[in-house]
């Protein structure tokens, strides 16, 4: 086996330094009943040629990944600068372990500093940590912190947030006793400010939410006394949307997928979690600071450790270890590359293809938006069909779109989502509002 | 080192998106002036050129296992193939979108299917998730199931948790998260769960046991199947964390020992990387009482045809976004193909070995505070080095040296530990260098201990204080103040 350098002669003169025969003898410890029971999975090795077409023959059945996409609901089709890539494939990065040892883990540990800082500077907060495994998770842990800070066991959540957190954030609830009360929307598909319930340790809501649409965040810290503010977001439209920090919330968490990080079918993603300063001893999750070193040079190393697994063990603030460090690294190399003309440009680009899409929808005989509100690249529209008709011949001509189902789930019948990135052309966008007009 | 944000802003930030081919979107009016990013993130706009050679430099600052021997205890530096990641850079992985009909993703699906069988098959228990994302995901998970079956009984007042005084410090936080108290386990003086103190704590409030197989020492808890028929006849679940599967895997199997929960370290045990702390995948194997309490959606096969399973009213919901960490899981499943079964077992076979013949080696030089046959990993101790000469100095010196040092400071039960777990790919003139190294270092602690008290001197950056990091926080760029 190429990955096992020690030849048989090398195990013979290794057993012999041990005094031992058969290597066998190194497993006496183990119960010989154990062992006999042992079955074996039945797997022939093959070679690294065999497994990459049998990998490659895998691959080419998800026709999924070459249809033109027009799915979002949290994961989306954004272009990733080629130097992404590049940096990843170093394996000084990706073969390292957790900067545990810090001298030598300098790369990961000022890539960490960096990442944390422009999680703060997309998200308008002041502090962040190293990353955690995916939005929902990092919601999850968001409601755990908020309670927390304010122990009612209460969380208010709005019921436009993408059902993908919500389903991470009951699992999460229901073992640690917290109760979920829902936040109806309006008929701007928004969360209805005005039946935010009393007594709860924080409200979370998602901007843009499940429909799309942009929440109003003005004026909303004000109406929850000392219940914190959750809101999750999507780091693209902050190139363009003023950010949740500027509003006054106590937590942001969003998926970063959309940051250099390839759809994957949803794995491995990051999660972004910020939240104000004075919160730092409640933060889950491994932060990097700046120090310095005996000689005074500035370094960075893994900070604020007490609150974390491996010291404070079951007082610790999240069982968390093992995070999305590398997924982080791509961020950080995305928003290098793309800068804050580049955000802001991809932002824009965006914006304006979905709000063309959209307009084009409009247009079709019957065919509307469901919800009134402003929405950054995604939106949800009802046609003169059945959207399951519409869905189907889109389908047919090359087309992803969402199932239905999720939406019908949330109250919304009869309707299709569409989400919009810069990697969509006018030349596709215009097909798809043919196939929706019903010309082929 | 210079960050990001010590780079001057270029005007050259062009070319990577095309011209709007749409008319363009004025935000302050599609979206109204209320909505519209008041001031810009500070991030420089930078040449390819810059940002490329920025991060170039920072990656030469870190060590990997490509690097060299990274002898971490209970992580597993193994060798990654780089098949591994070709294969989940394949555009038909990694393009595809989590939500698009499961016709259009039956090879994604398929995969999934066929590793978690592999991993049934690995542990030797009924039912698997892929959704755990991280070992202490997996570890969540178990905690989740316990909480959910013991519900399911009305046994609710099954609130504890036990946990021997060498686990992780993972273990004990998963525990709490889920709503459960934790109550250690002190071990015997042969470094395993000392069965008295075991008896003494199983009663009607217990809901199981968190067992580290073998434990952090490296040692194989030989009691284990007595242990768990202990656990099980007083009403609990055992929860295997897997963190150590290189020691026996292909040869032995948790299900056989009690397991009811067996998380998989993916980025252990099945070679995918670690990125730097992530991400993982952290698979949870079960027995059959837990199979209908597993999270939605299920990955099942209907004759020829993939699909996704939403319909578990039991199960205790979701733990990630979608179906975990698909591209982990591709990495994973390249590795066990080229391994197969004769694979399998001889990774353990080596892992264990290698451990074993550096342990050997060792111990005359440094102490070892359990003397017997290790798994793939053995704990030594600094304790009584001359000159006040801590664990800590050794390992920095270590990397004086140009190597990995181990894991310190755990297990907690041993003072002054140094960790050591060699992995199966390294060959033995590795190990008799690393040997080497350590035992000069040590003759270097009596003769030169300045060597060890400043190292370490020749790495990017010397000892750096950790108590300033800790008193005076600095987590995120200090910006000069715009003016």
């Amino acid at each position: 086996m190429r990955y096992l350098p020690n030849a048989d002669g090398d195990r013979r003169q290794m057993l012999e330094a041990l005094g031992l025969r058969d290597v066998e003898e190194l497993f006496s410890d183990i119960p010989a009943a154990v062992l006999a029971k042992y079955e074996s999975t039945g797997l022939a090795a093959k070679s690294e040629l065999e497994v990459r077409d049998a990998l490659e023959r895998a691959a080419a059945a998800n026709e999924g990944s070459s249809r033109v996409s027009l799915l979002g609901g949290g994961i989306y089709d954004h272009y990733t600068p080629s130097l992404v890539g590049h940096v990843l494939a170093r394996s000084e990065f990706y073969t390292a372990y957790t900067p545990y040892q810090p001298e030598i883990s300098q790369g990961t540990l000022t890539a960490m500093f960096e990442f944390q800082t422009l999680v703060c500077e997309l998200l308008g907060m002041e502090l962040a940590n190293a990353s955690m495994y995916d939005g929902a998770t990092a919601l999850a842990e968001a409601v755990l912190m908020a309670d927390r800070i304010r122990k009612r066991g209460r969380v208010a959540v709005a019921a436009n947030v993408l059902p993908q957190y919500r389903r991470v954030l009951d699992t999460y609830a229901w073992a640690a006793g917290i109760e979920i009360v829902d936040v109806p929307f309006d008929a701007t598909g928004r969360c209805d400010w005005a039946k935010i319930p009393e007594d709860v340790s924080g409200l979370v809501v998602q901007t843009p939410n499940a429909f799309g649409g942009l929440e109003s965040l003005a004026g909303v810290k004000a109406k929850l006394g000392d219940a914190l503010l959750v809101v999750a977001t999507y780091p693209i439209a902050l190139g363009l949307v003023e950010p949740p920090g500027s509003f006054g919330a106590d937590i942001v968490v969003a998926e970063g997928q959309c940051l250099g990080l390839p759809m994957g079918f949803g794995g491995p993603l990051l999660g972004l979690f910020a939240t104000k300063s004075d919160y730092l001893r409640q933060l889950p999750g491994r932060v990097a600071g700046r120090t310095v070193d005996a000689d005074g040079k500035t370094g960075y190393t893994m900070a604020a450790q007490t609150r974390e697994q491996h010291i404070r063990r079951e007082r610790a603030t999240s069982n968390i270890c093992t995070n999305s460090a590398l997924c982080a690294l791509a961020a950080t190399v995305y928003l290098a590359s793309v800068g804050a003309d580049g955000l802001r440009r991809v932002a824009q680009l965006n914006l304006a293809k979905a709000h063309y899409l959209a307009d084009g929808v409009r247009r079709i005989r019957g065919a509307k938006l469901v919800f009134d509100a402003p929405f950054f690249n995604e939106f949800v529209v009802r046609l003169a069909e059945p959207a399951g008709n519409a869905r189907a011949r889109l389908a047919e001509a090359g087309f992803v779109v969402d199932d239905p189902a999720e939406l019908e789930a949330l109250g919304v019948g009869n309707a299709l989502r569409f989400a919009v990135t810069e990697r969509r052309s006018r030349s596709e966008l215009d097909r798809a509002l043919a196939v929706l007009g019903g010309k082929r | 080192m210079k960050t990001l944000f010590d780079y001057a802003s270029r005007e050259c930030a062009d070319g990577l998106f095309p011209e709007c081919d749409v008319p363009s979107a004025a935000p302050s009016s599609v979206l109204g002036a209320e909505f519209v990013r008041s001031r810009a993130p500070r991030i420089p706009n930078l040449s390819e050129g810059d940002v490329a050679r920025h991060y170039t430099a920072l990656s030469k600052l870190n060590y990997g296992v490509d690097d060299g021997i990274y002898p971490l205890g209970s992580c597993t530096m193994k060798y990654n193939p780089k098949l591994n990641e070709d294969a989940a850079r394949i555009s038909g992985f990694a393009s595809l979108h989590p939500r698009v009909d499961v016709s259009l993703a039956q090879g994604a699906l398929g995969l999934l299917y066929e590793l978690g069988k592999i991993l049934k098959s690995v542990s030797g228990l009924p039912s698997v998730s892929l959704q755990p994302v991280a070992g202490a995901h997996g570890e969540l998970l178990g905690m989740f199931l316990f909480k959910r079956y013991f519900e399911a009984r009305g046994e609710s007042g099954r609130k504890r948790i036990l946990l021997p005084d060498s686990a992780h410090g993972t273990n004990p936080a998963s525990a709490a998260i889920a709503g459960f108290s934790v109550t250690e386990i002190r071990s015997n003086e042969r470094g395993t769960v000392d069965l008295d103190a075991l008896r003494k704590e199983l009663d009607s409030t217990v809901a199981g046991i968190m067992l580290t197989v073998p434990n952090t020492l490296g040692i194989f808890e030989e009691n284990i199947l007595e242990v768990t028929r202990l656990v099980h006849e007083a009403g609990g679940l055992c929860y295997f964390d897997g963190a150590n599967l290189n020691s026996f895997i292909g040869r032995a199997r948790p299900g056989d020992m009690g397991a009811d929960v067996f998380h998989f370290n993916l980025h252990k045990t099945l070679s995918t990387p670690h990125g730097g702390g992530g991400p993982g995948a952290g698979a949870v194997a079960v027995s059959a009482p837990l199979v209908d309490f597993l999270p939605v959606p299920r990955v099942v096969k209907a004759g020829d045809e993939y699909r996704l399973d939403w319909d578990c009213p039991r199960s205790i919901g979701s733990i990630h976004g979608f179906y975990g960490n698909f591209l982990v899981a591709v990495r994973a499943y390249a590795y066990v193909l080229q391994l197969g079964e004769e694979g399998l077992r001889a990774v353990s076979e080596n892992a264990v070995l290698n451990a074993n013949y550096l342990m050997e080696r060792l111990k005359t030089t440094y102490r070892l505070p359990y003397d017997r046959l290790c798994k793939h990993e053995f704990v030594l101790s600094g304790e009584g080095l001359p000159n006040h000469v801590s664990t800590l100095d050794v390992a920095k010196r270590l990397i004086d040296y140009g190597v990995h040092p181990p894991t310190v400071y755990f297990p907690l039960i041993v003072h002054e530990a140094l960790m050591i777990e060699p992995t199966e790919t390294e060959g033995r003139e590795a190990l008799d260098r690393f040997a080497e190294i350590l035992e000069t270092i040590a003759r270097e602690a009596a003769e030169h201990p300045e060597l060890l008290h400043d190292a370490p001197r020749n790495a990017p950056v010397r000892r750096l204080d950790q108590t300033q990091a800790a008193r005076n926080p600095v987590l995120t760029y200090p910006f000069r103040a715009e003016g």
